[in-house]
């Protein structure tokens, strides 16, 4: 067990309905890891206990030794961790460039600044002053992005970034993936296409039906493996 | 020339109406919340500069420095201890909890100021004119009319330009993605209804300077800020300011033509605006 | 036992012993009480002293108002302040019609009902256009536009208001006691007939349809409700109503003035406490509320404004602590529903 994140016997509920049961994940510092697994398997609910979104019990998610599993979101952001939501989700009535400042208003030092955001994505310097809702998807994938680097974050939650977007432009922001990940921050990605998340990624999860079906290091796990853990055959 | 002079006193008066409306206006934009309890919080703010007068021995507008930040501080303990417990999907539970609000502040009001009429003397400003041509400019209406000028265009300017305009503008976009930038929402709505009362009580304090009020004034301004808003389109402060002004014109051409017409006109102009152009005259519009 | 539930609801044919009703033993035994206790209410002129007669034709009129206000806010959504419109209007339209064109009380009663709905109809077209918490204003704009309207009436005593002539109050019957009665009886009628319909309103197709609406405005849209008309119809509905329960206040009071006829405290404050002390949203609720209201009343009225301070808090409280009331805290507790209202599968405990 590292000392970075740790999830221990996490169950989630949505009302009546129990999204996940007894989950059990860890990520090291500067690790890469994949989630992979069916529509509804809990990919998404993982992602938004972390980051706060759901609140569950203290004990359930460990950050750096401290129970977070309780947090409200804006303190996990605090804490170091940030989520890029499916959808991008930008805020409309912000300029492209406001939608980067606001990333960056948990007040955390790091690398990452306004700055270097548009040295990754320079698209976006030129787009600045627009409304994000005027750029084509993938553009706006990469405010996404840069809106959770300007946080400084020591975790990074990617939550289907391909989606909806061109397989050119998808093929473009898993360029810039090492870059983001290069500097000791810790990423997790989920991703419906398998083949992309495994080649970024050093370890994989793979989830069933709210549980861990599958765990392993991306180059050791077998196409057959991860067709038995996605459909439980 | 007697028209004319109408329609001055009606733009000015329109000023004192934006002031009424531009809190009413912030709320609304920043959580789509609706304080029932505006009018009499804009009247308790009227009481408060009443007192601080007394005490102190200071002119109304000196008491702005006290009644403002009072009124601020009573704004974010009011949203955090009791709005936010009931903000969300449901518009009926913080309509209600305001409505009991306004009720509970009129009484407040009655029990500790009695129900006898009162009026911020402001001694000099009262009775001071100017001349511009042939029309004779009360000094109060002419500083009421810029106040509210100046206070849209800061309010415009911290919406726009400020850090905390941003996380305003990003609250009221998606309450979620904005908690997971590190923004809480409860003390968002905090400062928001925080700033919103710090407005009210300028608003209630050139109420007090201009017109007598008792503690049951409330629910009628809590109408004209409400009308002046819808007059201009909801979300839109400039047109806050473009409503509050016709509302002033049509009560002031309504109390020319018979002096107990005045309310009633304005209320006319307002129903018959809402049925020619609903979304006012000048709509936010929508990304 | 939910599984068992789920099952029973979802096979299309219902096996032997399951059935599926609305009334429970609770709501059986209720609807007797209530026949019995709305017979020896129809008694009271008999057994019952004038102060006391007085107090329950009031208490009546405000269940009447509170049920009404239930229907608009609880179930239709339409959250409205600004009741008192219809309240002053209908005492308006009893006085003018009795005074000025002569028409019998009775019928100026049943008559400013129909009035009432009619007007309804194009203020609902107006204020219809305001979403949400802005609607609640809007009614109130509403209500001083007609405040202000009466005000400059001269034949009914403008600003100052007027009393109802004593030859129409004596036509109504012979002698005060029977007077008395009448009006209570009317009351009572009124009271019940307005539960009954409301009661019946809801059982209806569109009752369904106003439910459908509360739980989901867009699922319900999709399944062809008419969301529009079918808010109108209840906006209407409710108003000329409300309008029939004003003209009997005014009837009571005998003296009509534009502040009176139409209080925001008196006819929207009082009864949206009354609904949320009870129960919004439950018809149990505004009956619970009216007797705690009246039962506040008559022990804390001596305390003046601070028994409507002590109102706010505790409506506040309610709102905060539970949003469905005391008859929801209730039946939460019990499980008890004593207005059949809920189709629930019967026979799963055999």
């Amino acid at each position: 067990m590292y000392d970075f994140l740790t999830i221990t016997a996490l169950n989630a509920h949505y009302g009546d309905f129990q999204a996940l049961y007894d989950l059990n994940l860890s990520i090291a510092p500067s690790e890469v890891v994949a989630i992979i697994g069916a529509n509804g398997a809990g990919k998404s609910t993982l992602m938004r206990s972390i980051s706060g979104l759901m609140r569950n019990d203290a004990t359930a998610i460990r950050w750096k030794g401290r129970d977070i599993g309780h947090l409200r979101a804006d303190q996990v952001a605090g804490l170091g961790i940030a989520l890029v939501p499916e959808g991008r989700q930008l805020f409309p009535s912000l300029s492209v460039e406001e939608n980067l400042r606001i990333g960056g208003q948990t007040g955390r030092r790091g690398p990452w600044s306004l700055a270097r955001v548009y040295q990754l994505f320079p698209i976006l310097h030129e787009r600045r002053r627009q409304p994000s809702t005027s750029l084509s998807g993938g553009q706006q994938q990469m405010v996404a992005i840069g809106r959770a680097l300007m946080a400084n974050p020591e975790l990074i939650m990617f939550d289907e970034i391909s989606l909806g977007l061109a397989p050119v432009v998808i093929r473009q922001i898993y360029d810039a993936l090492p870059g983001i990940v290069g500097e000791g921050m810790a990423a997790m990605i989920v991703e419906q296409d398998i083949t992309k998340a495994l080649s970024v990624s050093t370890r994989a999860y793979c989830l069933q039906e709210g549980r861990v079906s599958l765990e392993g290091g991306s180059n050791d796990i077998s196409r057959e493996d991860i067709s038995r853990a996605y459909f439980g055959v | 020339m007697d028209w004319i002079n109408v329609l001055i006193q009606g733009i000015l008066l329109g000023g004192l109406y934006a002031l009424f409306a531009a809190g009413l206006s912030l709320i609304f934009g920043v959580m789509r919340l609706v304080n029932i309890a505006h009018g009499d919080l804009m009247v308790g703010a009227a009481y408060l500069g009443l007192t601080t007068c007394a005490t102190l021995g200071v002119t109304p507008l000196v008491s702005l420095l006290l009644v403002v930040p009072a009124m601020a501080g009573i704004g974010y303990a009011l949203q955090r201890v009791v709005l936010n417990r009931v903000m969300g999907e449901d518009i009926l539970p913080p309509l209600l909890v305001t409505f009991g609000l306004s009720v509970i502040l009129q009484n407040t009001l009655l029990l500790g100021y009695s129900a006898d009429p009162q009026k911020l003397s402001t001694k000099v400003l009262d009775t001071a004119s100017v001349a511009v041509g042939p029309f004779n400019l009360g000094w109060l209406p002419v500083l009421t009319f810029a106040v509210a000028v100046a206070l849209i265009w800061a309010l415009q300017w911290m919406f726009y330009r400020t850090a905390l305009g941003r996380a305003f503008r990003a609250t009221s976009d998606n309450q979620d993605i904005a908690q997971l930038m590190g923004l809480n929402r409860a003390h968002v709505f905090g400062l928001a209804m925080a700033l919103a009362l710090a407005v009210t009580a300028v608003a209630g304090i050139f109420l007090g300077m201009r017109t007598a009020f008792d503690p049951s004034v409330g629910g009628t301004r809590l109408i004209f800020g409400f009308e002046a808003v819808i007059i201009g389109g909801l979300g839109n402060l400039w047109g806050t300011l473009a409503g509050g002004i016709l509302l002033g014109v049509a009560q002031a051409v309504g109390s020319k033509i018979d002096p107990g017409w005045q309310v009633l006109a304005g209320h006319v102009v307002f129903l018959a605006i809402l049925a020619v152009r609903p979304k006012g005259f000048f709509p936010r519009i929508e990304a | 036992m939910s599984d068992m539930t789920k099952h029973a609801a979802l096979r299309p044919m219902r096996p032997a012993g399951l059935s599926v009703s609305r009334a429970s033993r609770a709501s059986t035994i209720t609807m007797v009480l209530c026949v019995v206790i709305v017979l020896g209410l129809v008694a009271a002129p008999w057994w019952a002293g004038r102060a006391d007669l007085r107090l329950m034709g009031e208490m009546f009129l405000y269940l009447s108002l509170a049920v009404l206000w239930n229907l608009l806010a609880g179930y239709a959504g339409l959250v409205s302040v600004g009741q008192q419109a219809f309240v002053g209007f209908g005492g308006y339209m009893l006085f003018a019609l009795t005074m000025l064109w002569g028409v019998p009380p009775l019928a100026a009663i049943a008559l400013s009902g129909v009035i009432g709905a009619v007007v309804a109809m194009p203020v609902a077209a107006l204020i219809f256009r305001l979403r949400g918490a802005y609607f609640a204003i809007g009614t109130w704009v509403v209500a001083e536009v007609f405040r202000l309207v009466a005000a400059q009436i001269g034949a009914l005593g403008g600003g100052s208001g007027t009393s109802l002539s004593p030859q129409i109050v004596k036509a109504l019957a012979d002698g005060r006691a029977a007077r008395e009665a009448l009006t209570f009886w009317l009351a009572l009628t009124l009271a019940v007939g307005v539960i009954a319909a409301v009661f019946w309103l809801l059982r209806s197709r569109h009752g369904l349809a106003l439910t459908a609406i509360r739980d989901n405005e867009l699922a319900s849209k999709s399944l062809g409700i008419d969301i529009w008309r079918t808010k109108f119809l209840t906006y209407v509905v409710v108003g000329g109503l409300t309008t029939l329960t004003g003209s009997l206040i005014f009837l009571q009071k005998i003296r009509i003035s534009p502040e009176a006829a139409f209080s925001a405290n008196d006819w929207t404050a009082f009864v949206i406490f009354i609904v949320v002390i009870g129960g919004i949203g439950t018809l149990e609720g505004p009956i619970l509320g009216t007797l705690i209201f009246f039962a506040l009343r008559e022990t804390l009225a001596d305390l003046g404004t601070i028994y409507l301070i002590i109102l706010g808090v505790l409506a506040i409280a309610i709102m905060v602590r539970a949003p469905r009331g005391l008859w929801g805290l209730v039946s939460e507790k019990t499980g008890v529903d004593l207005f059949p209202l809920s189709r629930r599968v019967r026979g799963l405990d055999r």
